[in-house]
C-alpha cells in the first residue's frame, strides 16, 4: 500500500533541492553570506541522495533480480567516493586547491558520462532524439574527464611543459570529424531498426574512446597562466553534460542543477578570457606556441638587483604600499609570512593595500583565497580596475611573483602578444620591487619592460624566503618612534 | 519509469533556457574575489549527477552496467562531497577586518547611502 507515494516524495524532495541550489548560488555572491550558501546547497544535495533511494520501488521488472546486489554497489560507490573526497578535500593545501576543483569537475563529467554508457549498453534510450542527446552528454562528459585529468598533471606539475604537436588543429578536427561521424552512424543505424544495445557496442567503446582521446588533445597544448579559463572551461562543459543526461534520465532536477553551472561556468569562463584580452577560442585553439622569438622591442635600462632587507626597510618608512601576487606567492606557499610583513608594516603606519588581478593565479581569484587563508581581511583586497589609479600616488608597489599582469608592454608595445591585455599599472608607483625568482620570462614569453624602468629594483629569491628575510630587517629597526607601534 | 518526468523537447528546451538565464543571472553579480569559492560552490552543484548515477546503477541489468554504474556513483559522490569540503573550506576563510564597525559600515554602505545624509 501507499505505493503511489514514493515518486511524489522523491519529485517534491526534487524541487526543494533545485530551490535550494538556486538560493545557495544566489548567496555566494556575496562574502557576507557566502558561507551559508553553500550550507543551503549542501542541505539540497544531502536530502536529493537519501531520496534517490527510494528508486528502488520503481526498477525495470527485468533488473529486479540484482537488486539486492545493486543497493550493495550503490552504498558502497557512495561511502567510497563521498569518503575519500571528503577527506582529500579537507587535506588539500590552499595552494594546491586549482588541481583538486580541477579533479573534482573531472570526477563529475566521468559521473556523467558513465551515466550515457549505461544508457547506451543497456539499450535504454528510445528514439533518435534522446539517443543524439545522450551521445552529445557523454562526449562532452568524457572530453571533460580527460581534459581535466591533463589539467589536473599540469597543475600539480607532473606535465611540466605544455605539449605541441605539429599540425594540432588538424590533428583535433580530424579527430572530431571521427567523432561526430561515429556518433552519426549510431544515431542513423538505431533509427533504422537496428538494436542499439545487441548491435552497436563496439562502435560505442570507439565513441568514448575518441571523445577521451579529444580531451587529452585538447588540454595538453595549454600553458599554466591559461589554466584559469580551461578550468572554468570544464566546469561549464561538466555541468552541460550533466543537464543533458537529466535530460535523458527525465529528472529536471539534474537538467536544471547541470544548465545552472553550465551557464555560470561559461560566464566565468567569459571574464576570465577578457581579462586576458584573448577570445576563449585563442586560449582553447590557438595557443602563445612555442616561446616565440624575442619581440619585445627596445628595452632600455638595466636589472637592478636588491636585498631583501633594505628592500624591507625602505618600505617600512614609505608612507603607502600596494602588493601585487602572483602566482610564486602560491608556489612559495608564502601568504602567511607575507600578512605577518604587512602587519608589520601596517603597525609603522605604513597604508597597505592589495591589488589582485582577475587572472593571477592558476584558478580564478586563487590570490584571493590565499590572502584569505592568511587572515587578510577582504577588504583590504582591491581589484583591477578600483585600485589602477592609486598606483600613481603609492610610494611603493611590490611585486611578488607576478610578471605578465604588470608588462606595460600591454599598453604601449602593439607588436606584444599581450598588447591590449588589462594590467595592474604598478610602473607608476614612484619605487617598485619585484621579488623574483630568476630572470625568466612571464608565461607569454616576452620581456618585461617594467624590471628594466629606472624606479624598479629586483629582489632575487624565494618569495617566501624573502619575505622571511623583509621581517627580521624591520623587527630589527625596533618600535617606530611616533608610530603606531604595538610591541 | 514511475520516477521519471518525461518531457517533450521543447519543454526540455524551456527548462534548460530558464535555468541558464538563471545561472547566468545568478552569477553575473558575483565579485572577483569570490571567483574561486564559486566556481566550486558550482562544481559542487554539478555532483548532483550522483543522483542520475544512483537511478541508473539501480536498474542495472547486466555485469557492464553493473561495473560502469559503480564507477559513475564513486565518481558522483567524490564531486559532491569533496566540492563541498573544499568550498565550504575556503568560504570559512574569508573575514572582513576585525575593526567590526567598519566592517559592518562597509557592508552596509549601499543601504546607508540610500537613506538621508543626516543620520549620520
Amino acid at each position: 500500500m501507499f505505493t503511489f507515494l514514493p515518486p511524489y516524495v522523491v519529485f517534491a524532495t526534487d524541487l526543494v533541492a533545485a530551490f535550494l541550489f538556486l538560493f545557495g548560488l544566489k548567496r555566494m555572491a556575496s562574502p557576507v553570506t557566502a558561507s551559508s550558501g553553500i550550507s543551503y546547497a549542501g542541505v539540497g544535495m544531502l536530502a536529493a541522495v537519501v531520496v534517490s533511494f527510494l528508486y528502488c520501488f520503481g526498477v525495470d521488472p527485468a533488473a529486479r533480480s540484482q537488486l539486492g546486489t545493486n543497493i550493495v554497489l550503490v552504498l558502497l560507490a557512495l561511502l567510497l567516493g563521498a569518503g575519500i573526497a571528503w577527506w582529500a578535500g579537507k587535506k588539500v593545501a590552499m595552494t594546491a586547491m586549482p588541481q583538486m576543483v580541477a579533479l573534482y569537475n573531472g570526477m563529475g563529467g566521468g559521473a556523467a558520462a558513465g551515466i550515457a554508457a549505461m544508457e547506451l549498453f543497456g539499450g535504454k534510450t528510445h528514439g533518435g532524439r534522446e539517443l543524439s542527446v545522450t551521445l552529445l552528454g557523454a562526449l562532452i562528459g568524457t572530453v571533460s574527464l580527460s581534459g581535466s585529468c591533463i589539467a589536473w598533471a599540469k597543475l600539480q606539475g607532473v606535465i611540466k611543459k605544455p605539449l605541441h604537436i605539429g599540425g594540432q588543429q588538424v590533428i583535433n578536427g580530424a579527430v572530431m570529424l571521427a567523432i561526430v561521424a561515429v556518433g552519426g552512424y549510431v544515431v542513423f543505424t538505431v533509427h533504422g531498426g537496428a538494436e542499439l544495445a545487441t548491435a552497436m557496442p563496439g562502435w560505442i567503446w570507439v565513441f568514448f574512446a575518441g571523445a577521451f582521446l579529444f580531451g587529452l588533445l585538447m588540454a595538453l597544448p595549454i600553458g599554466g597562466a591559461d589554466m584559469p579559463v580551461l578550468i572554468s572551461v570544464y566546469n561549464a562543459c561538466t555541468g552541460l553534460a550533466v543537464g543533458l543526461e537529466g535530460y535523458v534520465l527525465k529528472n529536471p532536477l539534474l537538467m536544471i542543477a547541470g544548465m545552472v553551472v553550465g551557464a555560470a561556468g561559461l560566464l566565468l569562463t567569459e571574464l576570465m578570457a577578457k581579462a586576458m584580452n584573448r577570445s576563449v577560442a585563442k586560449v582553447l585553439f590557438a595557443h602563445f606556441g612555442p616561446a616565440p622569438a624575442h619581440k619585445g622591442g627596445t628595452i632600455v635600462g638595466s636589472l637592478k638587483p636588491c636585498q631583501a632587507s633594505d628592500a624591507g626597510i625602505f618600505m617600512r618608512y614609505a608612507k603607502s604600499v600596494i602588493i601585487v601576487p602572483g602566482y610564486g606567492l602560491a608556489v612559495s606557499q608564502g601568504q602567511q609570512k607575507l600578512y605577518e610583513f604587512v602587519k608589520l608594516l601596517q603597525a609603522a603606519g605604513v597604508g597597505v593595500k592589495f591589488a589582485i588581478h582577475p587572472v593571477a593565479g592558476r584558478m580564478p581569484g586563487q590570490m584571493d583565497v590565499l590572502l584569505a587563508e592568511a587572515g587578510v581581511p577582504y577588504d583590504m583586497i582591491f581589484q583591477l580596475e578600483d585600485i589602477n589609479p592609486d598606483f600613481a600616488t603609492t610610494d611603493v608597489a611590490l611585486v611578488i611573483g607576478a610578471n605578465d599582469v604588470v608588462n606595460p608592454a600591454a599598453r604601449t608595445d602593439k607588436s606584444s602578444p599581450i598588447y591590449g591585455m588589462p594590467i595592474l599599472n604598478a610602473d607608476q608607483a614612484k619605487k617598485v620591487y619585484v621579488i623574483k625568482r630568476g630572470d625568466g620570462k612571464g608565461y607569454a614569453g616576452i620581456v618585461n619592460a617594467l624590471f628594466y624602468a629606472p624606479n624598479c629594483q629586483m629582489v632575487y629569491g624565494d618569495a617566501q624566503a624573502v619575505l622571511v628575510q623583509m621581517i627580521t630587517a624591520v623587527r630589527g629597526l625596533g618600535a617606530a618612534p611616533g608610530g603606531k607601534a604595538q610591541k | 519509469m514511475r520516477f521519471q518526468i518525461p518531457m517533450s523537447g521543447f519543454e526540455a528546451l524551456y527548462v534548460f533556457m530558464l535555468a541558464a538565464f538563471a545561472g547566468w543571472v545568478t552569477i553575473g553579480r558575483v565579485p572577483a574575489i569570490l571567483h574561486t569559492p564559486l566556481m566550486s560552490g558550482s562544481n559542487f552543484i554539478h555532483g548532483i549527477v550522483v543522483v542520475g548515477g544512483v537511478f541508473a546503477l539501480l536498474s542495472a541489468g547486466s555485469r557492464l552496467e553493473q561495473g560502469i554504474g559503480f564507477f559513475a556513483v564513486l565518481l558522483g559522490a567524490g564531486n559532491a562531497a569533496g566540492g563541498f569540503a573544499v568550498t565550504s573550506r575556503m568560504l570559512a576563510m574569508f573575514q572582513a577586518s576585525s575593526k567590526p564597525a567598519h566592517a559592518a559600515k562597509k557592508a552596509h554602505r549601499p543601504a546607508a547611502a540610500a537613506t538621508t545624509p543626516s543620520g549620520k
